[in-house]
């Protein structure tokens, strides 16, 4: 009954999940179930957070990129890069051999997306100052948080700031200034380097838009690793001169937590973590939380430093960019005008995005009389089932179990425990309630040599 | 549908928990969230307000498909002038429950507008019952 409406970058590959229930038990919206030992997604409700990605043991859930190939498409190839990229680092590798390598890699344009950010602030400030009806605020920056809003906060959907992440504005200036010099746009392909899943779905099905102004996405593990490599081989062809604009402080640091609350004025908050984002969320619609202005919301726990196609440690990554932006302040290393600013005009007229709309996916029917039926009966359900969560029904908690049956996606009898019940009243037998294991576990986990 | 949940008063830690349960219930049963977002709003406040000056209380849901009737039953001290204590801005909390960011003054008005009836009894040294009634067809 689920529709589906969505990209999602998260795919599970069923012939390398084990069914260990691990990305059942994590998922912030409840979106994953196991069914025949394998772990199988509702794609409504996936916000692509990435927290299955992260505990999955056996690498059975990947973030779909594009191929890397397809940047030979284009005769002008832009690779916009996120500031935790250059973060992921030692402190003794140069950005200019970082952007060598890319270059080598077949890159003719290396960018990073963060620049952004200088067209940003402002039309955040001016956006902040002339709404002061639907506080607080939210920002648009992290895709997981937009979406998981949508699905489970839509109170809040009129609260986000209706604004382009600096990415894209990176991506439309860069098009625009090619574009000026002559190039045709058909030529122009910009491919962004994502740190996240969340990134990806943003791309490829954005809220409040119709496309994307990015070409295509590479995850930053692939690239971390192909440039990193290049790097300790020192085999690039000869040392490109970074461009010459550097990021601001702010924009070094706007990925990091605070980087976006530190701007903004009056009472701003910054939040990390999709649980404790969600615990906050909680509370704002219940208006227990009030005259905060600005809140930051990013799903993972130290924000973009912490996104799941990272591979250096977090904090490490945060105290490099923390350092850098301190030695751009220091140094004056960013001083003076920078190209982006020249199309200021063009970009502010395009940073706005369309309605952000609510997509709730908890109501149990379309219809209230039978919404009210199916929750009387889950209340009934909910008085047999243990209250365990253990999640042997294939499901992540009792709850979940009796709200699945209600949409017949599942039977009571998926529980262990109705199952022992009913064995002693001799409604199944064993042989029937193994059956009903194995549906959900799968035959190898039921099978084995014990 | 008809649910109760029973508030203690004078534990500010567990303030919302009758709110946060109707809110999970109204997002399954009802559409349109501001609605849900309002019903919410008006029963958190009708909590603090029971946390904050009775010595028990008492929540009662019942549900139906055109209408939400939501009673707050405590026993606590009473109001002596409702007509007072429901202007914005009147409060009669403590220092200390102000100093935990409650006691602005702004909670029965806060209910009554996020309602579309709400009726209060009051009667000194016995306690308070609020009824608050929300409907939630918007067609």
């Amino acid at each position: 009954m689920e529709q589906k409406v969505f990209h999602h970058a998260l795919k599970i590959q069923k012939d390398q999940c084990i069914g260990c229930s691990h990305c059942m038990n994590i998922c912030p919206t409840e979106a994953i179930r196991v069914k025949n030992g394998k772990a199988e997604l509702f794609e409504n409700r996936c916000i692509d957070c990435g927290e299955c990605f992260r505990v999955c043991p056996v690498n059975a859930i990947i973030i779909e990129q594009d191929d890397f190939n397809k940047i030979f498409q284009y005769k002008y190839r832009v690779a916009l890069l996120p500031a935790v990229l250059i973060g992921q680092f030692p402190d003794d590798v140069k950005t200019s051999e970082i952007y060598s390598v890319l270059k080598d890699l077949g890159f003719t344009d290396v960018y990073e997306a963060e620049h952004g950010v200088d067209v940003l602030q402002d039309a955040m400030k001016d956006y902040a100052e002339r709404n002061t009806e639907n506080k607080p605020l939210i920002s648009s920056f992290c895709p997981a948080v937009i979406r998981l809003i949508q699905v489970k906060f839509p109170a809040l959907v009129d609260n986000i700031i209706p604004l382009h992440p600096p990415l894209d504005i990176a991506a439309l200036y860069y098009k625009q200034k090619l574009v000026s010099q002559g190039i045709d746009e058909s030529d122009i392909g910009i491919f962004y380097v994502t740190p996240c899943a969340s990134k990806i779905a943003a791309v490829k099905s954005p809220v409040g838009e119709e496309k994307s102004p990015i070409t295509g996405v590479i995850n930053m593990d692939f690239i971390f690793n192909k440039v990193y490599t290049g790097i300790k081989r020192g085999d690039y062809s000869k040392v490109i001169d970074t461009n010459k604009e550097k990021l601001t402080p702010e924009g070094t640091v706007w990925s990091l937590t605070n980087g976006e609350a530190d701007n903004m004025q009056g009472r701003c908050l910054a939040i990390d973590g999709v649980h404790n984002v969600m615990d906050f969320l909680e509370r704002v619609e219940n208006e227990e939380i009030k005259d905060v202005d600005f809140l930051e919301l990013r799903a993972c726990d130290e924000s973009c430093a912490g996104g799941v196609l990272n591979t250096q440690n977090r904090f490490l990554t945060v105290e490099r960019l923390k350092k850098r932006a301190k030695y751009f302040k220091e140094t004056g290393a960013n001083v003076g005008q920078k190209d982006i600013t020249n199309y200021k005009e063009y970009l502010t007229e395009s940073v706005s995005i369309g309605k952000i709309k609510p997509r709730s996916m908890m109501k149990l029917d379309k219809s209230m009389v039978e919404a009210m039926k199916k929750m009387r009966r889950v209340k009934e359900i909910m008085k047999c089932l243990p209250d365990v969560d253990c999640g042997a029904c294939g499901a992540p908690n009792c709850q979940a179990l009796a709200e699945d049956i209600v949409q017949e996606r599942a039977a009571i009898n998926h529980c262990i425990f109705i199952q022992k019940i009913f064995e002693k009243k001799g409604i199944i037998d064993w042989e029937q309630s193994h059956e009903i294991m194995k549906n959900i576990w799968g035959d190898e986990k039921l099978n084995r040599k014990c | 549908m008809h649910f109760e949940f029973d508030i203690e008063a004078g534990d500010f830690s567990k303030v919302g928990y009758a709110s946060s349960q109707l809110k999970k219930i109204m997002k399954q049963l009802v559409g349109d969230h501001k609605i849900v977002k309002r019903v919410v709003v008006a029963l958190y406040e009708a909590e603090v307000n029971v946390v904050a000056h009775a010595y028990s209380g008492k929540v009662i849901i019942d549900i139906n498909t055109d209408k939400i009737e939501i009673k707050v039953n405590d026993k606590g001290p009473g109001i002596p002038d409702i007509q007072l204590a429901m202007q914005e801005g009147y409060s009669t909390a403590s220092e200390q429950v102000r100093e935990m960011g409650f006691g602005a003054g702004m909670g029965l008005a806060n209910i009554k507008n996020n309602t579309d009836e709400f009726y209060i009894k009051s009667e000194v040294g016995v306690g308070t019952s609020l009824t608050i009634i929300a409907n939630l067809i918007t067609e």
